[in-house]
């Protein structure tokens, strides 16, 4: 069944991340390909993650696809004008690509090619809007296309913020990505259950299927990195002691995620476990998540 | 004004190199301004190329280098200073070293760099700016410009990457959307967050050919017209 078809009949729907390399060697993601497709309903593939350079994730969806993994291709606008954009996503169409996550993209400054120059012709909304363009038989122009696609789009909301207006903020734009054509959400990392809890009430009205995201803890300083580095994700203290005194790191970092995970499922529509180098993971996630 | 600073000394004696002499010119407008390319900022280059085994034939300041009349009138008089020397190094911004290749026939060499400053015009003690987009967009954003406040430029709202009201760029820079929240909070104006706005357009943002071929001053049309 398609993440489409799941997440439209109202299923639990499971999704996880794929990040290409850097380079040709593509049997990370082949072998990772083969170990997720019976376990996760659709695998994000990154572009170009944290302004890297690396393999795109137009060809790595086609990878998957051979592999037998449904892919959410993912697109920033970071790199590519409106022009670029729109050609990619008629190319990804005929590669077979149904899913598209619109974004906006990190920085380039934030990368490794911080001398880059930043396009951001179209932001995640406008992306969103041309999807539902070209679905319509249009580019954004008005032109009209010989033979069109139907993408099933989505968009990602950011959870926990520091600020009034962060939060306000990201429930106004969301409204806007709804608005402009998002069918589904993924989720920024969250680590309360209480606090998704809120967030969810508050975008209930607008009735979209949304993916809690979900990243397992490797080490008490991972949860330490990402609560000063990462904008949005708050590790509860408690949870870094968990980790800071657990003998066996890998098991009780699977076993928060997945007790997280059974506290997320009654609140939501899905989780999206971006494992970050932990793919291989990720079905033991799913199976003590009891999914 | 525009904004230009000194590029450093070692990249424009690399610029100088195989060459035996050079005449400098300064500029008594912007580059003065600037602390890049006044009269002091000559008197001192000299006494540091001729440190530097060059012979420096003559040195100028006029007011206003990027007024290629201007140029041509302040260098008359000095002629054989100029013809004397392998090229000219000109202290001031970008637009001053176009305009004294073109009215000067000799190798010109830059020794400032431009600094972009963001949509300024000048200098003054605001954070305002703009990017003269062509497509106002200030009614929607409380009266800060997306363009200019926000790092990526964004027009559809706050990206996911601001850290206590902080740009991820960097600490010292508020983020623009926030700020843009803010105001239009105090102003009971949030509605105005649900507006779709289109996409930029470009073609109005970029300067139109007929602006990038031509200068509007009056002094530069006298020009064409005397020639």
């Amino acid at each position: 069944m398609s993440l489409k078809s799941k997440l439209e009949s109202g299923k639990f729907a499971i999704t996880c991340e794929v990040g290409p390399l850097k380079g040709t060697d593509i049997t990370e993601v082949e072998e990772a390909a083969a170990l997720l497709k019976d376990k996760v309903d659709a695998a994000n593939v990154t572009d170009q993650q944290s302004s890297v350079m690396r393999l795109g994730s137009l060809a790595t969806s086609g990878i998957l696809i051979n592999k037998g993994l449904e892919p959410i291709y993912q697109m920033t606008c970071r790199d590519r004008n409106r022009i670029a954009l729109q050609s990619d996503l008629l190319s990804a169409w005929v590669m077979g690509i149904r899913n598209v996550l619109a974004l906006t993209g990190d920085l380039p400054a934030l990368g490794d090619h911080p001398a880059a120059k930043p396009v951001y012709d179209l932001d995640s909304v406008t992306l969103l809007h041309a999807i539902g363009r070209l679905n319509a038989g249009f580019d954004i122009a008005g032109n009209e296309l010989k033979g069109k696609p139907a993408f099933f789009a989505g968009a990602v909301v950011k959870v926990d913020s520091d600020t009034e207006a962060s939060m306000e903020l990201q429930i106004a734009k969301l409204e806007r990505k709804v608005a402009a054509g998002a069918k589904f959400i993924q989720t920024q990392a969250v680590y309360s259950a209480d606090s998704f809890g809120k967030f969810m009430k508050r975008v209930a009205k607008l009735k979209v299927p949304v993916l809690a995201g979900v990243i397992p803890l490797k080490s008490a300083g991972m949860a330490r990195f990402m609560n000063k580095n990462v904008s949005g994700v708050l590790v509860p203290e408690e949870l870094i002691e968990k980790m800071a005194d657990a003998e066996d790191k890998t098991a009780t970092g699977i076993q928060i995620c997945a007790d997280l995970i059974k506290k997320l499922k009654p609140l939501c529509q899905g989780v999206h476990i971006m494992a970050i180098g932990w793919e291989k993971k990720v079905p033991s996630i799913i199976q003590a998540a009891g999914l | 004004m525009i904004l230009s600073e000194p590029k450093p000394f070692e990249e424009i004696t690399g610029y100088l190199e195989g060459e035996k002499s050079v005449f400098i010119l300064g500029c008594n407008g912007c580059a003065q301004s600037s602390g890049s390319g006044g009269p002091v900022q000559v008197a001192e280059m000299k006494g540091k190329l001729e440190g530097a085994g060059k012979k420096v034939t003559g040195t100028k300041v006029i007011d206003f280098l990027c007024e290629k009349a201007l140029v041509k009138s302040g260098l008359r008089g000095r002629v054989d200073e100029v013809a004397a020397a392998d090229s000219i190094l000109v202290m001031t911004c970008g637009i001053g070293v176009q305009a004294v290749a073109a009215a000067v026939n000799r190798v010109c060499h830059p020794a400032c760099n431009t600094v972009n400053l963001g949509g300024s015009r000048g200098e003054w003690r605001g954070s305002e700016r703009c990017q003269e987009c062509g497509q106002c967009l200030l009614d929607y954003t409380g009266g800060i410009c997306p363009l200019t406040a926000c790092t990526k430029s964004l027009v559809s709202g706050a990206c996911g990457g601001a850290s206590n009201g902080k740009c991820e760029l960097s600490p010292d820079k508020d983020c623009g959307w926030e700020l843009i929240f803010n105001r239009l909070k105090a102003k009971n104006q949030l509605a105005r967050l649900k507006v779709f706005i289109n996409p930029l357009d470009h073609s109005k943002l970029m300067a139109r050919p007929e602006m990038l071929a031509t200068s509007r001053y009056a002094l530069e049309q006298s020009d064409q017209e005397g020639r």
